[in-house]
């Protein structure tokens, strides 16, 4: 990767949004970081719709038997490099569906991951210093 | 034609005032665009680099090429409609530097050559075998048929208006004898008006930016692009943000090289952002109906008061 793709890749972040079963509530946390209150426009960082547009793919929830093939697909259509952040403590871990009968595995047996935040939910400022911090790795 | 002669025209082209110099304002009235958005909902909004930090990310990026769809068009309409419109830049800017350097009909050519992204972006939402984009590239065709009407007629009023000048150098010199179209009577203030309505139907932002919707349809025709291509479209993208107030300058405002010009632009800017930022997405239907039906009519009685010579 070039210098200037990495500048551009770190100043001009496009987030995809992938829920995978999760219950909602790392998903509003998200949609509350990308409110006018945050402006993560400040830092490039817009949601789009296209997962062919996304550099950031932030997923939430476990990863279940129905959503386990669309979370891989989700992930090759995203051009490379991207970063992929497991958001929410079911993401990274399973959280409390653990060992339930429809749940495959957290996100890492699925795809890899950069980033883990952690949390039930994590907090909009914690989503944000997750996704610089996957920043800061490229 | 000798070798200056091309290396003359090559250079007016690809850098000054064709390619490298519209992308630079285009690229600019983006940032203003977002910036201006921005504050509008009390944000700070986004640094000056960010369009070219959007640009050199998606060059970097890996180009896709979906399973369904047809790879040579798809991967070639984005630079038909780049290619079209850097040939716009350089017409439209040489016939306000220098007037005399035009043909006549650039004004036609300029106005075909304005069809051509428009086509780029419906042939490659087809080409990309995505239903997003398919039903992206039917709303642009919709759209499409829907403001070309109204504006043709604006300009034909001007022509009518100006004696039959169907240049653009000719048109810019007899503003400069006679002063500003826009300033010659009530039917070229009515034109002006559906002008003004044509641009952000054309740039498809504001209240038209119906094929793209992103709540309903992702990124309309856009949605399978990514890496260069999609780097290409918002290029010409920003080219078209500069060049179509260039456009209604030069058709009403005397000349788009000048110092006025800058006002007027900024104005029109303005114009397009504030209508962007208070107004909701029509329904393609509701477009449709609002071109077909008061924009023509208001365009129809432009071009009868200017029959009458008012």
């Amino acid at each position: 990767m070039s210098k200037l793709t990495r500048w551009g890749l770190k100043k001009s972040p496009w987030a995809f949004h992938l829920n995978t079963g999760s219950c909602n509530n790392c998903d509003i946390e998200i949609l509350d970081a990308l409110t006018p209150k945050y402006d993560l426009e400040r830092f490039g960082i817009t949601l789009i719709g296209s997962p062919r547009h996304a550099d950031v793919l932030l997923v939430t929830g476990t990863v279940t038997m129905q959503t386990m093939p669309r979370v891989l697909r989700v992930y090759e259509q995203v051009p490379k490099p991207c970063l992929v952040v497991a958001v929410g403590a079911c993401a990274c871990s399973c959280g409390i569906f653990d060992g339930s009968y429809h749940v495959i595995g957290p996100l890492d047996k699925i795809i890899p991951v950069d980033v883990y935040i952690p949390g039930c939910p994590p907090k909009p400022e914690g989503i944000i210093d997750g996704v610089v911090k996957g920043l800061a790795k490229l | 034609m000798s070798l200056a002669n091309v290396l003359q025209i090559a250079f007016a082209v690809l850098v000054f005032p064709g390619f490298l110099f519209t992308t630079a304002i285009g690229l600019a009235s983006s940032w203003i665009d977002r910036k201006v958005s921005a504050r509008l909902q009390w944000r700070v909004g986004p640094p000056w680099y960010q369009p070219i930090a959007d640009l050199l990310k998606l060059f970097g990026k890996e180009t896709i090429v979906g399973e369904g769809s047809s790879r040579a068009t798809f991967l070639s309409a984005p630079y038909v409609g780049f290619a079209a419109v850097v040939v716009v830049s350089a017409i439209l800017w040489m016939a306000s530097i220098r007037p005399e350097s035009g043909f006549v009909g650039d004004l036609i050519v300029v106005l075909y050559l304005l069809y051509v992204p428009s086509l780029a972006l419906i042939v490659g939402g087809s080409a990309s075998g995505n239903p997003f984009g398919a039903l992206g590239a039917s709303r642009e065709m919709k759209l499409m048929l829907a403001y070309e009407a109204s504006f043709l007629i604006a300009v034909f009023t001007l022509i009518i208006k100006n004696g039959g000048i169907v240049s653009l150098g000719g048109m810019v010199a007899y503003q400069q004898a006679g002063g500003a179209m826009l300033t010659q009577g009530v039917s070229c203030v009515i034109a002006f008006v559906v002008a003004l309505i044509y641009v952000p139907a054309k740039l498809a932002v504001g209240p038209f930016d119906i094929p793209e919707a992103e709540c309903e349809l992702i990124a309309g025709p856009y949605t399978e692009y990514s890496g260069t291509p999609l780097a290409m479209f918002k290029i010409t993208k920003a080219m078209l943000l500069c060049l179509l107030p260039v456009l209604l300058i030069t058709l009403f405002g005397v000349s788009a090289w000048s110092p006025w010009a800058i006002l007027w632009y900024v104005l029109i800017l303005v114009f397009i952002i504030l209508l962007r930022n208070t107004n909701p997405r029509l329904r393609i239907d509701q477009a449709l109906r609002f071109f077909w039906g008061p924009m023509l009519a208001l365009s129809l009685v432009g071009i009868v008061l200017a029959a009458f010579g008012l």
